[in-house]
């Protein structure tokens, strides 16, 4: 007797558990938008769970090599995470990452932090921009082409850790 | 350090910029074609062996031309900022970013004008690095002088001490950014020699590169430490002057015919 109702009530728990994790999008398997590049990728800069947890000490780190160092080709980049996370509005256009329901202020609304790094940088990858082609001519020159094997047309994306750091790197300067 | 130091010290740029080019030199293993754009890596970061820097020809510079000013601002998002509602002409241009402008000097005795562009002149001993109380205002080990937003906290010092009004406050909520260049309210910006470009191996500015474009080539921009430079070979050639040198700030930016 005492046993079974142990064994319902541990039902139970899984079963509000699973109706909890199953309606918020935070604590769902993934909190990517369905529409962003980073839907058709296998995995974030590093595990999910490190970076959902890491992600501003890693941005904060990187961040200062970047701006002091000018070291560039750095992991974590927040220019990356609207890169790969901002969700396309079919119109050729991005929504704001921070906009309601999109990656950024999703979690961050969910947990009431605030989300202060938009005030000064973009929420949206940058379009085609014609000063930056001749800049992108530059790194064509020399990169363009490895990045250009790791995906084939029609073919899903299926990239490794590294894999997708490079592509980090590479997309970020578009 | 003062100017007085300056002969020895470049000597000794001199003589890094020598090593450092037969080092390079031998490095590259033969067959290999390494192109200029290519020849810095993003995973290097700023090194002081270099010492980015301007030469700008005054004479070449056309009245009422804007060109690099325009420039200027595509390049660096400026021109994305929307006046704010209500606020009146002169509100508008005293206060939104100007990180290149053209100055006009007259001569009162002859009535010649001559023009030149004016931005941050990359100081070696920057005023406005020396009065920033967060560390924010700072100078790159390549000799680019630029404000790190995450830590400034909007004092306006920098401005104060700049003689050469290079800065820029932002005063207003900023709805729209390029990836490239953040931009926020409460920060204090400036030229930055077009950090992001030149970190991906260009070796042009945007001002530069729109002044050549219409024809006029007044700025030069180049390498102060390579003895090889394009730029350092014109400093040696002509007779050039820093402005306010009385200073002794030793300036990246250097005007010739003025
Ligand atoms: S010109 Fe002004 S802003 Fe630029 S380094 Fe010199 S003092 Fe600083
Ligand atoms: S405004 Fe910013 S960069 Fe300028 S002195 Fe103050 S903290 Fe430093």
């Amino acid at each position: 007797m005492h046993s079974s109702t142990g064994i319902l009530r541990t039902l139970g728990l899984i079963l509000a558990g699973s109706i909890a994790l199953l309606s918020s999008p935070v604590h769902s398997g993934t909190a990517v938008t369905p529409g962003s590049r980073a839907a058709g990728m296998e995995s974030c800069v590093a595990p999910t769970a490190e970076i959902r947890r890491n992600h501003m000490d890693y941005l904060k780190h990187d961040r200062n090599r970047v701006v002091h160092e000018g070291v560039r080709d750095v992991k974590h980049s927040l220019a990356g995470c609207v890169e790969c996370h901002a969700e396309k509005d079919g119109n050729g256009g991005y929504h704001p990452i921070n906009a309601d329901g999109q990656f950024c202020s999703g979690c961050h609304e969910h947990l009431a932090v605030n989300l202060t790094c938009f005030q000064c940088h973009s929420k949206e990858p940058d379009r085609k921009h014609s000063d930056a082609a001749s800049l992108s001519g530059i790194r064509n020159a020399g990169q363009r082409g490895r990045l250009g094997l790791l995906i084939k047309l029609n073919e899903a994306p299926a990239l490794s850790s590294e894999e997708m750091a490079q592509l980090h790197a590479l997309s970020r300067e578009e | 350090m003062t100017g007085k130091n300056e002969p020895n010290d470049m000597k000794r740029r001199e003589f890094i910029g020598r090593t450092v080019l037969a080092a390079g030199a031998a490095s590259v293993a033969p067959g290999i074609l390494l192109t200029v754009a290519n020849a810095k890596s993003e995973g290097e970061g700023a090194s002081s062996d270099i010492r980015w820097g301007m030469l700008i020809d005054s004479n070449k510079c056309v009245d009422n031309c804007t060109a690099c000013v325009d420039a200027c601002e595509r390049e660096n998002g400026i021109n994305l900022l929307q006046r704010p509602e209500g606020q009146g002409d002169e509100m508008w241009n005293a206060q939104r970013p100007q990180w290149i402008r053209k100055v006009k000097l007259r001569d009162r005795q002859t009535d010649e004008v001559t023009n030149l562009p004016m931005m941050c002149q990359h100081c070696e001993f920057p005023p406005c690095v020396d009065v920033c109380p967060t560390g924010a205002s700072f100078k790159r080990a390549d000799g680019i002088v630029m404000v790190d937003r995450h830590i400034c906290i909007g004092c306006r010092y920098c401005m104060m001490a700049c003689p050469y009004k290079a800065r820029s406050f932002i005063h207003k909520n900023v709805e729209k950014q390029t990836v490239r260049s953040p931009r926020g309210k409460g920060c204090v910006e400036s030229c930055n020699l077009c950090v992001h470009r030149i970190d991906a191996g260009a070796t042009t500015t945007a001002c530069q590169d729109a002044c050549e474009k219409d024809g006029h080539k007044a700025i030069l921009f180049g390498d102060l430490k390579d003895p090889e430079s394009q730029l350092s070979k014109a400093l040696k050639e002509k007779s050039s002057r820093q402005i306010r040198a009385d200073l002794e700030l030793n300036t990246g930016v250097r005007y010739t015919s003025l």
